[in-house]
């Protein structure tokens, strides 16, 4: 098992599988199509990440260095959060950005969802963590991957 | 977080528990980010990224009806993105079902209500609202609470105005509540550039590639470009500022560009020079190979990758005027040499409605629509936000098109010659 330390952005706690995005997360492409087609799963719709492409986005422990993309990003996760297909929690190595960060607090304001959101874990995080793996959230951003 | 007793007071409930919550959300947001005060808005307008009624995103329109009745209608008025339909632009039966019936069902209830919180008026629809058209040009050192990647990177750079990065539904609380968080974007410390970006080609480079490469490699950080005053210059004339608004939407998209510098050129890299560009920068070296490599990664996800397109879109931004006017005679013209009428693949410019009526009232109008060409007012991401355009071969001249969508970036000489060819080989 192997422990990270990070920034506490939205409280909460969560235990889910590792789903890794080693580029920069694009919350519209990847969101789009799943959303509004009702997609099962919430599959990655971004065909420029092939760490996610097709992949379910629903309910996993999102790791990744940051959001990229335009500036719906951030409604489209509060529209995520609103309709429960969110992930169980965001785990950001890099400082989180503005997009991901609106998106993540109109979900905790705004909405009954629960995302644990924990940012600056570091690049070594991001180097360790494998897609299914599991991860568990703390309250205080310690976050724990098994290996 | 620092606020004022009027700010603590809002947050407290003063206004009501949907104020509150706004505020809150502000609150949060600029915690994320270490801000220690809020600050005024002081732009005349603010701008929305948010301008289609999704059935799928009803819950933001729930949200906007608790800010109707709240009676939060006072704050800045603004300008959208543009409307996602438009009937000249052309689709199929299926589609426009599916346009209608499926997807856009929360269109008039969305409109409806951003007349009740403030759009200035029914042409304010267009992601270049910051063109002399459209009236919503901030000025210099002003602070925004806007939304739409591709202004807020022009209103940065160009304009030198200071916005952040914001997200859909959180720039409207900014303009309701009148002011925002001090953070990144709006302070000096954040303005300044990490990156520095050395271009070194032969030709001009195209701008929505180039910008696709910087935004690909500096992703949420500030570039300062070197190296083309030899094709911009050094003032910021209407092709200059036509060609930043390209590459801007193309590293806002391809990354997450929201302010980039260009030495001699930009307000700020005017002013300060190299002063803007923090000790420890990183290099990132540009030519035409770099370019090439680039371009041939973009991935094609068309199921036939060799079909024939069956529409073409150039317009994402909006263009502007001398590019209706510039693009209208040089497909004219080759399309003279090969001795053709009209385009081969069904074409649509888009522009904001302001620009389309000033264009209407020109010849080049007239020989645009005798070239075949649709002009219209719509945004083409939203056009192609569904699974049936997934199957339509698509191509476009805009980076931020092929980035959201299964189109096809091709440069705009590539676009003239596949569109005014006999067999539209791509």
């Amino acid at each position: 098992m192997k422990e990270f330390k990070g920034r506490v952005v939205v409280p909460g706690t969560c235990t889910a599988k590792a789903l890794v995005s080693h580029g920069g997360f694009n919350t519209l492409a990847s969101y789009q199509m799943a959303l509004m087609f009702n997609k099962k799963g919430v599959p990655c719709g971004d065909q420029n990440n092939p760490d996610l492409y097709k992949q379910s986005m629903e309910g996993v422990a999102m790791c990744l260095p940051m959001t990229i993309g335009s500036t719906t990003g951030g409604m489209v996760l509060f529209t995520a959060c609103a309709l429960g297909k969110q992930p169980a929690c965001m785990l950001f190595s890099k400082p989180i950005d503005s997009l991901a960060a609106s998106g993540a607090i109109m979900g905790d304001v705004w909405t009954d969802a629960k995302m644990p959101v924990i940012d600056n874990l570091g690049d070594e995080f991001l180097e360790s963590v494998k897609t299914g793996m599991t991860v568990t959230v703390e309250e205080d951003g310690t976050v724990k991957i098994d290996d | 977080m620092n606020l004022t007793p009027e700010q603590q007071a809002l947050l407290n409930g003063s206004q009501g528990e949907t104020m509150a919550k706004v505020v809150k959300t502000l609150v949060m947001y600029g915690d994320a980010f270490g801000a220690e005060r809020m600050v005024p808005v002081t732009s005349k307008y603010g701008h929305t990224v948010i301008s289609f009624g999704l059935e799928v995103m009803k819950p933001v329109y729930d949200l906007y009806d608790q800010l109707i009745e709240a009676g939060l209608t006072e704050g800045q008025k603004f300008t959208a993105d543009p409307k996602p339909l438009d009937k000249n632009v052309p689709s199929s039966l299926i589609e426009d079902l599916v346009f209608k019936k499926i997807m856009y069902t929360q269109q008039k209830r969305y409109e409806a209500q951003l007349e009740k919180l403030g759009i200035i008026d029914e042409d304010s629809y267009s992601c270049t609202c910051y063109l002399d058209q459209m009236g919503n040009k901030p000025a210099k050192g002003e602070i925004l609470s806007w939304a739409e990647s591709s202004a807020v990177v022009y209103a940065n750079s160009v304009l030198g105005a200071r916005c952040n990065r914001n997200s859909g539904m959180l720039e409207l609380m900014g303009s309701i509540a009148g002011f925002v968080p001090e953070f990144g974007l709006l302070t000096d410390e954040g303005r300044k550039a990490t990156w520095i970006i050395d271009v070194q080609c032969k030709n001009r480079p195209e701008a929505q590639l180039l910008g696709s490469a910087i935004g690909m490699k500096v992703m949420e950080e500030v570039p300062y470009v070197k190296g083309m005053e030899q094709w911009l210059g050094t003032e910021l004339d209407e092709a200059a500022c036509t060609y930043l608004k390209d590459f801007g939407a193309a590293t806002a998209s391809n990354g997450a560009v929201g302010l980039y510098h260009i030495a001699g050129l930009t307000p700020e890299a005017k002013e300060q020079g190299e002063a803007l560009i923090c000790d420890n920068a990183q290099v990132y070296v540009i030519d035409d190979a770099e370019l090439e490599r680039v371009k041939a990664a973009y991935p094609v996800i068309w199921k036939d990758a060799d079909a024939k397109p069956q529409l073409c879109f150039i317009g994402c931004p909006h263009m502007t005027l001398q590019q209706l006017h510039d693009m209208t005679n040089a497909i004219n013209s080759q399309l003279m040499r090969n001795g053709l009428q009209k385009v081969s693949v069904p074409t649509v410019f888009t522009a904001s409605p302001a620009v389309i009526r000033e264009f209407e009232k020109t010849k080049d109008y007239m020989l645009m629509k005798s070239c075949g060409i649709v002009l219209s007012y719509i945004c083409p991401l939203m056009y192609m936000n569904n699974p049936l355009c997934k199957k339509k071969a698509v191509i476009t001249s805009s980076n931020k098109l092929r980035t959201y969508t299964s189109a096809r970036y091709y440069t705009e000489a590539d676009i003239i010659r596949i569109i005014t060819s006999k067999e539209a080989k791509l």
